[in-house]
Order: C-alpha cells, then structure tokens, then sequence
C-alpha cells in the first residue's frame, strides 16, 4: 500500500479544483449515478453533435477526492472524442483499474494516458474502486440510455 | 481499572493493521470480542452442542438450560422484571422490526401516527416506513436543535391525539446525544402513548434499568456490547409480549398445531420461532458477565474521560469540526475537516491502522439535516486509551499534510 501513489498531486488538485464541475447548456444526454454506500453523487451531462462527437461534457455532484478527480479528469479526456470512442475510453480504463497493469488505449495520446494511470493506485485499495469507477459508468450510462434525446436534438 | 489488562482480553488486539498496532475507534459500529466470548462459542460447539427446548437427551436439557442462563442474566443486567420480558432477535433491528410488525398490524391504522426522531438509524425508521406503505400510517419526525440534541420540548410539539406509538434511539450513533428517555416515558405515558427505545448504542455503554425507564419496548445488539454477532434482544413489558400478535411463525412457537387452528406457546417462545442463534446466547452471557466484572460505572466513567480528552485535543485541532455538541453525550465524535472528504480521511487513517467509520452511518435523514452528504466518526469501546486519541490526532494532522491544509 502507498498513500502517496493514491494522493498524488494530480489526484489532489482534480479532486479540490474538478474541471467541468458544471451543467451543460442545452445537453442532450445525461445520467445519475449514485453510490449508496458511502452517499456520492454524480450527474454527468454530455452534449453530442451531429456527428456523435462530444461537443461538451460537465459533471454536477460530490464525493471524495478519488471520485471527484476520476469524473473531473474523465471529462477532460472524453470531449472531441466521438461517441463509440468515448465508450472504448471508458472500457479501456476499467479494465486498467480493475485488472490490466497498464493502460491500453489508442484514442488516448501518451500526456492523457499519463493523467488517467494515476487514478491507477486506486487497485490496492478494493473498497475505494467503486470512488473511481462511479463517473465512468455514469457516462456509459448517459451515452447508452438517451437514444429519444439525440433524436429528438437531431 | 487497569485498561492495558482489559485490551489484553482481546486477542484482536495482538494483531499488526499495515504494520501498526490497531486503535480501533469503530464500536459504535461494532465493538471487538473478548476471548472469553470466543472461547465460549467453540466450547459450546465442541463438548456442549445440542439444539435448545426440544429433545430430552443430556445434551438437549444442558444447552437448553445454559440458553435459558442468558435470558436471565439479560434480565437481571437491564432490570426486567420478569425473564420472560427477554427476547432473543437476530439484533436489535429484528427486534424492531417485530415490534413495528406486530404492533403496526394490531394497532396502527390508515392516518395514525408514529413519532420518531431525526438522530434515528435506518433501523428505527425503515420498519415503521413499511407501514406507511401497507396502512398509510404516517411518520413524524421530532426535529434536532443546533446542538444535535432531542429534547423532551422536541418530542412534546410533534405529538398529536393521532400518535399511537414514539421510537426514539437512547444514545444517537451520530452526535452522540443521549436523550432524557425517562422524561419522555413519562410524557407519553400520561397520554397513553408506548415508547420504543433502539438501545444499540445506550446498551454498551449506559447503566440500564427498565422498570425506572419505564419504556415499554427497548431494542439491544448483542454485537456492540462484546458479544457476538446474529444475536439481539428485544426487552418488551410483558403485557405487551401477550397482548401483541406472534412475528415469525415455525417450529419452537407453537402449543398446538391442527389442520383447524393453531394455539401459540407461551413466552418467551412465542416470539423465539425456528432454531435460535444458540451459541450466540450461550457466548452472549459471556459478554455480559464481562461488562459485569468491569462495572457498567466504570465503563461510562472510562468512556465519559475518553470523550473529555477526545473534544479537547480534536477542539484544539483548527481543521476539525465537531458533528453536534449535546450536554449529555456519549462516546461517539462525529467530524468532519473542511477540504478533505471523510473517505478519504478513513483511507489515510487506516494505513495507520486507526479504524473510523466514514459515510452516513446509516442515518441518512439526520445527514440531510445537517447538510452533510458524510462524516467521519470515532466512537469509543472500553479497550480505548487516550494514546488511541494522540494516535488519532496525529493520523489526521497527516490528513491534513496530504491534502496540502494547515
């Protein structure tokens, strides 16, 4: 275990100052996500253009630093990035924080893959995955679950 | 009262947690088990074993008789006045849900009312809120004032000619408020109102007597006192006991079963259906019989120094902020550090092998109140020393130097 691989800098200052801390104008997908354990909230908001690409991504909620830098620097990665790239982002890192040792993801350049491998020390600590995973499957979620929106917007 | 000797009852304690000694500050949760509780469940497996108040062998009769040892001693501990006012539950929130059961089915109807408090845990509000779904009962809460206190003030506003029943907790697991349940008793009882009292938290830690409570109902967990888990008990005055329909019906509860009808035992086995926790009880009057030794005085006098030294060091660290300041309070301190969330405190502490609990503590209502989404909590058992505290105080100014605060 090493509190510092799971604090570091970068966790610390996503967690106390979260980018896309907000609600998106006129976003046509969202979803809650919700951890009962320990009460963490997230909602995420994306707003998709015609051609499926994240044209915005913001996230309301609270929670502890791991939750609040994961969603904050999640939202960071995803924008530009087209709709079924998002959802490959998304399996990429659950699979780096669940099981692989490293990130494999070619929709991410070698400074983004950097920022997201520090959410990484995260595995040594079982209880606080859930922290770093909440946001990310809220996305799939929003991005899966609002068909009738984007149609209705398109 | 030599606290090294008693922590030396608790083999827990010989333990290395990350490669530090534990100062466990979670008993509020659950409190650790002394050996002698152990020992006692794995004697009763291995040389005493039988299922208790049914067969006539050796072994039937001893079990049973050393089953029904603890029944008594429970009584005599909380001051029934009868040992069949004792009656053994999975814990203390079996033995409220039986109460809202049965009690809920024979006397609340659509509009009636069941007064609780904001201090209570999901224990003493989801049961009650099964009835609000099935009999459109309805549900009031007597509100906290700025110091995390129930006052007999709070409980009078809230009562109505439609009140049938008040719930309140003893001691609040959150802001560790005691509440004046005497004078509340009285209260309703001059209006004909019952009172149900979820003594999780009062049961470990305050000298009990329930013929000068005078409660009609008081819920414990066997857990918190230093005994194992899978066993409560629920105290209810006998009159009730016969009065209020069976819980759980099975083998064990019964007199007489026909394809006509069925009669029902007489107490405590009414409401003691199927195969109890027998080792559980067995290793139960252990546990008591060690607050015993010690003495329950002793224990709140301990635990009332404890708490003193916690609010002053922890006071005295500028980053905390204490969860409530009651002026009867029991070993609990909820808190939280502006800037640091508490799970993110109870993960940091723990590489120091200082166990607290972070998040509702199952009192959501009372978080919403406060405005908090969670908080942190030390809570005190009797194997706690003040080192405990230094250690603790030292594990969150660490907090603190992670997180880059002064």
């Amino acid at each position: 275990m090493n509190l510092k691989e799971l604090y570091q800098e970068i966790i610390l200052d996503h967690g106390k100052n979260p980018r896309n801390l907000r609600k998106t104008d006129n976003y046509n997908k969202d979803a809650k996500g919700h951890n009962p354990l320990c009460g963490d909230n997230v909602h995420v908001f994306l707003k998709l253009d015609e051609n499926k690409k994240v044209d915005d991504i913001s996230f309301e909620g609270s929670g502890c630093a791991i939750s609040m830098a994961s969603a904050s620097i999640m939202t960071d990665l995803v924008r530009g990035k087209e709709e079924a790239e998002v959802k490959e982002i998304v399996t990429d890192f659950l699979d780096m924080i669940k099981e692989k040792d490293d990130l494999n993801s070619k929709l991410l350049n070698d400074d983004e893959k950097t920022k997201l491998m520090c959410l990484s020390g995260v595995k040594q600590y079982p209880m606080r995955v859930k922290c770093a995973t909440l946001s990310w499957h809220t996305l799939t979620s929003a991005i899966d679950n609002s068909q009738e929106v984007i149609n209705t917007e398109s | 009262m030599n606290i090294d000797d008693i922590k030396k009852e608790f083999p827990i304690f010989d333990n290395k947690i990350h490669n530090n000694d534990l100062v466990y500050l979670d008993s509020a949760n659950s409190s650790q088990k002394p050996k002698i509780v152990l020992d006692r469940i794995y004697d009763f497996y291995s040389k005493e074993f039988s299922n208790v108040g049914r067969s006539v062998h050796y072994l039937a009769v001893a079990a049973t008789n050393l089953y029904e040892n603890t029944r008594v001693s429970v009584q005599k501990y909380i001051n029934a006045q009868d040992k069949n006012e004792i009656v053994f539950t999975k814990g203390a929130t079996e033995a409220i849900n039986l109460i809202a059961n049965t009690f809920g089915q024979k006397y609340l109807d659509e509009g009636d009312e069941v007064l609780i408090t904001e201090l209570e845990h999901h224990s003493n509000y989801v049961p009650w809120h099964f009835l609000r779904k099935s009999k459109n009962i309805k549900i009031e809460f007597a509100e906290i004032n700025d110091d995390g206190e129930i006052t007999l003030e709070a409980i009078k506003t809230k009562i109505t000619d439609k009140t049938k029943i008040i719930c309140i907790t003893h001691l609040s697991n959150v802001t560790g408020a005691i509440l004046p349940i005497k004078e509340i008793v009285n209260l309703a009882h001059s209006k004909g109102i019952p009172v149900l009292v979820d003594g999780c938290q009062g049961a470990p830690h305050l000298k009990l007597d329930m013929q000068d409570l005078g409660c009609d109902f008081y819920a414990i967990s066997g857990h918190k006192m230093y005994g194992p888990t899978g066993i409560g008990v629920l105290y209810a005055k006998k009159k009730w006991l016969e009065d209020l329909p069976p819980y759980q019906g099975g083998g064990g509860m019964i007199r007489e079963v026909k394809k006509k009808g069925i009669s029902y035992g007489d107490l405590p086995n009414k409401y003691e259906a199927g195969t109890m926790a027998t080792a559980q009880v067995i290793a139960f009057n252990e546990s008591i019989k060690f607050m015993e030794t010690i003495g329950i005085e002793n224990i709140e006098k301990h635990e009332k120094e404890l708490l003193d030294y916690a609010i002053d060091v922890l006071g005295k660290n500028n980053s905390i902020n204490i969860v409530g300041n009651p002026k009867n309070k029991g070993g609990v301190i909820s808190f939280t550090i502006e800037g640091i969330h508490p799970h993110d405190i109870a993960t940091i502490l723990d590489e120091d092998g200082v166990a607290i609990r972070a998040g509702h503590h199952c009192c959501q209502i009372l978080h919403d109140k406060l405005g908090l989404p969670a908080t942190a909590r030390a809570s005190f058992g009797v194997y706690n020393t003040k080192e405990d505290i230094d250690q603790l105080n030292a594990s969150l100014n660490n907090c603190k130097k992670i997180f880059n605060l002064k």
